[in-house]
């Protein structure tokens, strides 16, 4: 299933995708953030729904969902949050990651449908592997929206299987562990890219510990794009409403280096 | 005794029992998790295996457990005759160790080195820091914050064991933290390191594997009790928390429908507070910790904070396998209070000689509760999952006693 804002954001190569977790520190603020990441240049924006276990974070988005959850932000204000940023003129495809059972709670069609009608484009569920992710995938094509599926430097065989399902976009994570900034990759995020290239012509985007313009642009030679979300979040968490400007001139850089482009001013 | 891998009834689906169950865990994990399911299948019915686990269990653990008569607990509650199946005599004191020695063998053979274990109360990171030391093994264990607060000694217990145990502050600091934080070290080294899951829970095949290694306790004690009393228990009653003790009591037991099964969960200061780690009673269908199955949760989903006195009991879901058990009717799940647990604690000493865990102190409660209803010719089994030692010094600060062991 193709979905048009998705499959705009990748037309061009060098895509940047920002995160941030959803009322983290307050709805207003993410908002501002989420509009902020598409001034910036962000061709796709990654929403977090707070979890209470985020099992596949590192300790800055955990911080980031408590806090938010804290400040009372629940699956509802999620779709809230997605209704004003399209009310206020972002254009950009909106993706939300969300751990399985907020989703499932909800009720697994009724998230789909209000996802869609909310403005938002597809869903990323971290703790749904392709052997149970069908009934996931089915309601989200029922509503136009895309279930992003993820591989692992440890999928290996499982490649072809997970590309040739994949919607959308594939989530390649790229180093084992959970979320956060690293030094380096040493993954050898080529090999995975050509054994997706085999099977698919699925776009591609690598994430997990891509915080630099130079970690943007080393991971798109490879890829279509590249994921950066704990160093927007730590952003937000130093400036809380002050943060949309530090967040908007971030996402530049990296946008920057995504596509390959000289940065005008060091 | 031989162990027990083999028997009985399979899941309905691969990895699902009923609607329950299944593998939701990270695409990083899903070849580590696949390569333990296709490990576990092959060995579970390799003889050799199964023979090296069984002399490990019969050598070194001090399998087979007794099954001992409660003389004077059966007098006091004036029904059926009270048998006590004795975990808690085990090596490392409960019946964790069955568990331990079945993955960590399996994890040898599949070439790990290093062990990690999540623990709540310490007795399951303490049997696996155990057999690392005896098979010379690594050995790592996350533990919450507050839990290594309440079971210090047996923090010690683990470090002189040789493990390096990792207290967890995140979220609640408590044993889904460190199932969490267990989780996550395992997404960074899959490939030496196996993830030796203490309860019944978490992703396919660790429910069934669990399950499987500790039905060596309803193994024994049906023949024990038929070899004692010629007849069936008219119920068994085992604590809860993820349930691995209670599905290993309840297991070789589930054919014989005139047995009652009860599981005991851990109401905290009661069922109906916010104070309270009954997954059964208050909880409700959910997606947590590589299964579907009963979770306390909110509204939104997410995982709810509990409490109780024990450690080993505070976790916010259920395995997956008692939710069917549940869901069919076939077992029945009861809360029982921290006042409750303390006075069958204290009970079971001055009429047995014998302290149980606080864990196993829920199942002896709800026994006082129920011995009453069957007649002298019937009898129940409680299965005491582990001896209390550990727990002394927090029942005397429930007493009002300070113990300090200086």
């Amino acid at each position: 299933m193709t979905n048009e804002r998705i499959a705009k954001a990748f037309e061009k190569p060098g895509a940047f995708i920002g995160f941030l977790t959803g009322g983290d520190p307050d709805a207003d603020t993410t908002v501002e953030c989420i509009k902020a990441i598409e001034a910036g240049g962000a061709d796709l924006i990654e929403i977090g729904v707070p979890f209470s276990d985020p099992c596949a974070e590192g300790p800055v988005i955990e911080e980031a969902d408590l806090r938010a959850l804290d400040a009372g932000m629940h699956t509802e204000g999620i779709f809230e949050i997605i209704r004003r940023a399209r009310a206020e003129g972002v254009t950009a495809p909106i993706v939300l990651l969300t751990y399985a059972n907020p989703v499932f709670v909800y009720g697994t069609e009724r998230f789909m449908k209000t996802l869609a009608r909310a403005g938002g484009d597809g869903v990323i569920i971290p703790d749904v592997p392709f052997e149970e992710s069908a009934p996931y995938r089915n309601a989200a094509r029922n509503e136009g929206v895309c279930l992003i599926s993820l591989i692992a430097p440890t999928s290996h065989e499982r490649i072809k299987m997970i590309a040739q399902e994949a919607d959308g976009f594939l989530y390649v994570v790229s180093s084992m562990g959970v979320t956060g900034v690293r030094e380096s990759i040493t993954t050898d995020i080529g090999s995975i890219i050509s054994a997706v290239r085999a099977v698919s012509d699925i776009p591609t985007a690598v994430g997990f510990g891509i915080a630099t313009p130079e970690q943007a642009a080393q991971v798109c030679t490879a890829a279509d794009g590249a994921i950066t979300g704990s160093a927007i979040v730590r952003i937000i968490a130093k400036y809380g409403a002050d943060a949309p400007k530090y967040v908007e001139d971030y996402v530049r850089s990296m946008k920057d280096g995504a596509a390959g482009r000289e940065r005008l001013s060091a | 005794m031989e162990t027990n891998l083999n028997s009985g009834a399979k899941p309905l689906d691969p990895g699902r029992f009923g609607e329950f169950g299944g593998r939701y865990i990270p695409e990083t994990l899903m070849n580590a998790v696949l390569e333990v399911e296709e490990g576990y299948r092959y060995y579970k019915d390799d003889p050799e295996f199964q023979a090296e686990v069984t002399k490990m269990l019969n050598e070194y653990a001090g399998r087979p457990s007794l099954l001992t008569y409660a003389p004077r607990l059966t007098e006091k509650l004036g029904g059926a005759k009270i048998y006590l199946k004795r975990e808690d005599l085990n090596h490392t004191g409960s019946h964790k160790i069955n568990n331990v020695i079945g993955q960590a063998l399996l994890a040898k053979r599949l070439g790990k080195t290093r062990l990690i274990a999540e623990t709540g109360a310490g007795q399951h990171g303490v049997a696996t820091a155990t057999v690392a030391a005896y098979l010379g093994m690594d050995c790592d264990v996350y533990m919450g914050r507050e839990d290594t607060k309440r079971q210090a000694l047996n923090v010690y217990r683990m470090k002189l064991l040789g493990a390096t145990v990792h207290p967890v502050d995140s979220g609640t600091a408590t044993l889904k933290d460190a199932v969490n934080a267990a989780m996550r070290e395992w997404t960074r080294n899959v490939a030496d390191t196996h993830y030796l899951i203490g309860s019944v829970m978490g992703p396919a095949p660790f429910p069934e594997m669990v399950r499987d290694f500790q039905s060596i306790i309803s193994k024994e004690a049906r023949a024990q009790i038929l070899e004692a009393e010629g007849r069936l228990p008219s119920a068994v009653i085992a604590c809860v928390g993820g349930g691995s003790n209670a599905m290993g009591a309840f297991y070789n037991f589930i054919p014989d429908e005139g047995v009652r099964l009860i599981g005991c969960e851990a109401a905290g200061r009661g069922a109906d507070t916010f104070e309270t780690a009954a997954t059964i009673t208050t909880g409700s269908v959910g997606i947590f910790h590589g299964m579907k199955s009963l979770f306390c949760q909110d509204e939104n989903g997410q995982i709810a904070p509990v409490y109780s006195i024990s450690a080993g009991l505070d976790y916010p879901g259920i395995g997956p396998e008692h939710a069917m058990l549940n869901a069919s009717g076939r077992a029945e799940y009861v809360p029982v209070t921290d006042d409750e647990a303390v006075d069958a604690f204290e009970l079971l000493s001055r009429t047995e000689g014998i302290i149980p865990a606080i864990e196993s102190a829920h199942a002896v409660a709800h026994a006082v509760k129920i011995a009453g209803e069957f007649g002298p010719d019937e009898n129940i089994i409680i299965n005491i999952s582990g001896r209390g030692d550990k727990d002394v010094a927090a029942i005397g600060r429930y007493r009002g006693e300070d113990l300090y062991d200086e």
